[in-house]
């Protein structure tokens, strides 16, 4: 097939009076592709994933999923899209078993037809299939939730943060649901706060305040990163911050885990960075290296931008 | 494919009825609780009230009639008085409701065929008993003159013969278990419907039923059918309850009644459906639910007050409350036994507001999520 499983170019959303949801977002999805949309809390996406769930319309801009237009052919859409909100929408007075009989049923289709497809997601739930959704665990609901959005068998899948608040075994082992199926052809468009999870996607698409930042795979996306990167860290972490910015080789500083992630404009010798600490105060100066990851890359992005808008 | 889509949607909507064990005890036990409390508790009809009686004359006549009064079962004498300043006291003490004075001539006047007076004199602190005491007074005392006067009739006499048809006893209770049924099945068809589809938008579970390929036709008539069964249930409790317990008649066709509650029905969901296309949350629509549709079906459908008795604003927008008409129509076929030849009128008329209602429900469903 050579239409994209989504494809939205220059869709604008505003809510009420100034409030810009999404601003000129273009990309597209290929055929089986699994695309990440990256961004923090606010960020747009889940608005942007309902103009494509046909829930919302887009005030300007055209969007369209596996060749459909959202607003003309969502019938047509609503038949062929799994759908998961980013709020665990399933009726929680309802079993597993109840739940997924229910969304097999309003699809037209049952739970046999389509168990291949959900086999290996639902087998970790059977031994609680008769207990109440409302009782699952974080990780269970989600589990159980994509499996309500597949058991119609749908061309492309929509998935709004399906790893927030879930434990970190889970979500590990829901990403790994996802690969699985990509494989069996699916489209995915996954969107999460957490940067971590791009690298598990083909492509990503990094997007702040409805604006897409760089959309591209992963890989690329960090090492177009190229400044010099170091972890670093002392006994006092909140000055630390306030001091390297003030550095005059400094790029960039930010709080990353444990550390402070500093960029510079120009290679220096860790020494140096480590002298002018030590002339201010700082003490257990520690100074490593660092591989830049994809948050790197969205710091440095988004930095840009604010330039660019001052 | 829709048989079953509607099948598995109204199997859903069973099980979170029957699941919510509280919320199915007060919509079931709620009609019982109200039909006895109207039915024993708030009554206007009067039992053994406490009377005095000051007999100046001490004749036969004044005799028989006390002995009448008592008869009656309405009234119990509290006290004999000796004095009319006593008559006051005794008022101001509570003691009594209601005084019956026999003046020394009264005999005299009698047997001359004079015309004879009683006084009766009442606590009108409380103005629908003090009345209700007066008019079942004077027609036992009435009732005792003529019969006194028989075979030798006073010739320019005339006597106002009263005949309660429908509901001779006058009994409350033809009156409070039509407007009970109304109320009960305006509740649980209006508020509990409305407060049923914005649970599904409150827990976004509306969310994705609207990305199914589920028609919002079939939602709401999914979401309302068992709240149709659950009213009509309802309905056959309380006339039970009416019939077995408090001797309410049911003179016309039951068919025709169950066509008609069922017609009140769905005017009532039509607008519960139209309160939940226009709210987001289960509280603004139970708010809305009380204060817009439970207030004006308690106070204007002429279920407490009767219509006529209001200022002429509060009639014309009694028209306007789905109850006005449904209480007309049940009192119609239940207490006279009349047929559709003489509810057509009212039935048209709810039947235009129920499709208005399910018009505007129609154009208010959003079928996205704004």
């Amino acid at each position: 097939m050579s239409t994209n499983a989504i494809k939205v170019e220059s869709a604008s959303k505003r809510y009420g009076k100034g409030v810009v949801a999404l601003d000129k977002v273009s990309f597209e999805v290929g055929q089986g592709e699994l695309f990440g949309l990256i961004g923090p809390d606010g960020a747009g996406k889940t608005t942007l994933i309902r103009i494509l769930a046909t829930l919302l319309l887009a005030d300007e801009g055209y969007a369209e999923v596996n060749g459909w237009e959202v607003r003309k052919d969502y019938r047509k859409i609503r038949r062929h899209i799994g759908y998961m909100p980013g709020r665990f929408s399933l009726y929680q007075d309802l079993s597993v078993e109840e739940n997924l009989h229910f969304f097999a049923t309003i699809f037209g289709t049952s739970i046999e037809e389509n168990y291949d497809l959900i086999r290996d997601i639902y087998v970790q739930l059977e031994p609680f299939r008769k207990r109440k959704a409302g009782k699952l665990s974080g990780g269970m609901k989600q589990k159980l939730a994509l499996s309500c959005a597949l058991i119609h068998k749908p061309a492309v899948l929509l998935l709004d943060e399906p790893t927030t608040g879930v434990d970190a075994v889970s979500r590990q082992e829901f990403w790994e649901m996802l690969r699985k199926l990509k494989e069996k052809g699916i489209a995915i468009l996954v969107s999460t706060p957490y940067m971590d999870e791009a690298s598990l996607c083909e492509r990503v698409a990094l997007i702040q305040k409805g604006h897409i930042l760089s959309i591209d795979e992963p890989k690329k996306i960090v090492s177009a990163f190229d400044k010099p990167l170091f972890a670093v860290r002392t006994n006092d972490m909140y000055r630390l911050i306030q001091d390297l910015r003030a550095f005059e080789s400094t790029h960039s500083a930010f709080p990353f885990g444990e550390n402070v992630h500093l960029a510079l404009k120009n290679p220096i010798w860790p020494e140096a960075i480590q002298a002018y600490l030590a002339g201010k105060g700082h003490t257990d100066i520690e100074i490593h290296p660092a591989q830049a990851t994809i948050e790197d890359a969205f710091m440095e992005l988004m930095g840009q931008e604010e330039e660019v808008n001052q | 494919m829709i048989m079953k889509q509607f099948g598995i949607f109204i199997q859903k909507e069973l099980y979170h009825i029957f699941r919510d064990r509280r919320t199915l005890l007060i919509l079931l036990g709620m009609p019982v609780v109200l039909v006895l409390l109207f039915g024993f508790a708030i009554t206007n009809e009067i039992d053994n009230a406490r009377i005095a009686i000051l007999d100046e004359s001490k004749g036969e006549m004044s005799r028989e009639i006390t002995q009448r009064l008592v008869a009656s079962g309405y009234f119990l004498i509290d006290e004999n008085l000796r004095e009319v300043s006593e008559i006051e006291q005794h008022f101001r003490e509570g003691k009594t409701k209601m005084a019956v004075v026999f003046p020394p001539d009264l005999q005299e006047n009698i047997r001359r065929h004079l015309p004879a007076q009683i006084q009766l004199i009442a606590d009108a602190t409380d103005p629908n008993t003090a009345t209700t005491l007066i008019n079942y007074a004077s027609a036992i005392i009435g009732q005792q003159l003529r019969e006194q006067n028989h075979g030798q009739a006073a010739p320019m006499q005339i006597n106002t013969e009263v005949k309660m048809l429908y509901n001779p006893r006058l009994k409350s209770v033809f009156m409070f278990v039509p407007g009970v049924m109304t109320v009960i099945l305006m509740l649980v068809s209006a508020m509990m419907t409305s407060i049923a589809i914005t649970r599904e938008k409150e827990l976004g579970t509306m969310e994705v039923l609207l990305a199914s390929p589920l028609k919002p036709s079939l939602i709401i008539i999914g979401k309302v059918i068992p709240y149709i069964l659950l009213a009509l249930a309802n309905t056959v409790v309380i006339l039970m309850l009416g019939t077995f317990v408090f001797g309410m008649p049911v003179k016309g066709s039951l068919l025709l009644l169950g066509l008609e509650c069922l017609l009140f029905v769905v005017t009532s969901l039509a607008l519960g459906i139209l309160i939940s296309t226009r709210t987001e949350s289960q509280q603004v629509a139970m708010l809305i639910s009380l204060m817009a549709l439970m207030l004006p079906t308690i106070l204007l459908s002429g279920f407490i007050f009767p219509i006529e008795s209001m200022p002429k604003v509060l009639q014309v927008l009694s028209n306007i409350i789905p109850a006005k008409w449904f209480i007309i129509i049940i009192k119609n076929i239940m207490l006279k036994g009349t047929g559709v030849g003489f509810v057509w009128k009212e039935s048209l008329i709810l039947t235009g507001m129920a499709l208005f209602f399910i018009g505007a429900s129609v154009r208010n469903f959003k079928i996205r999520l704004e």
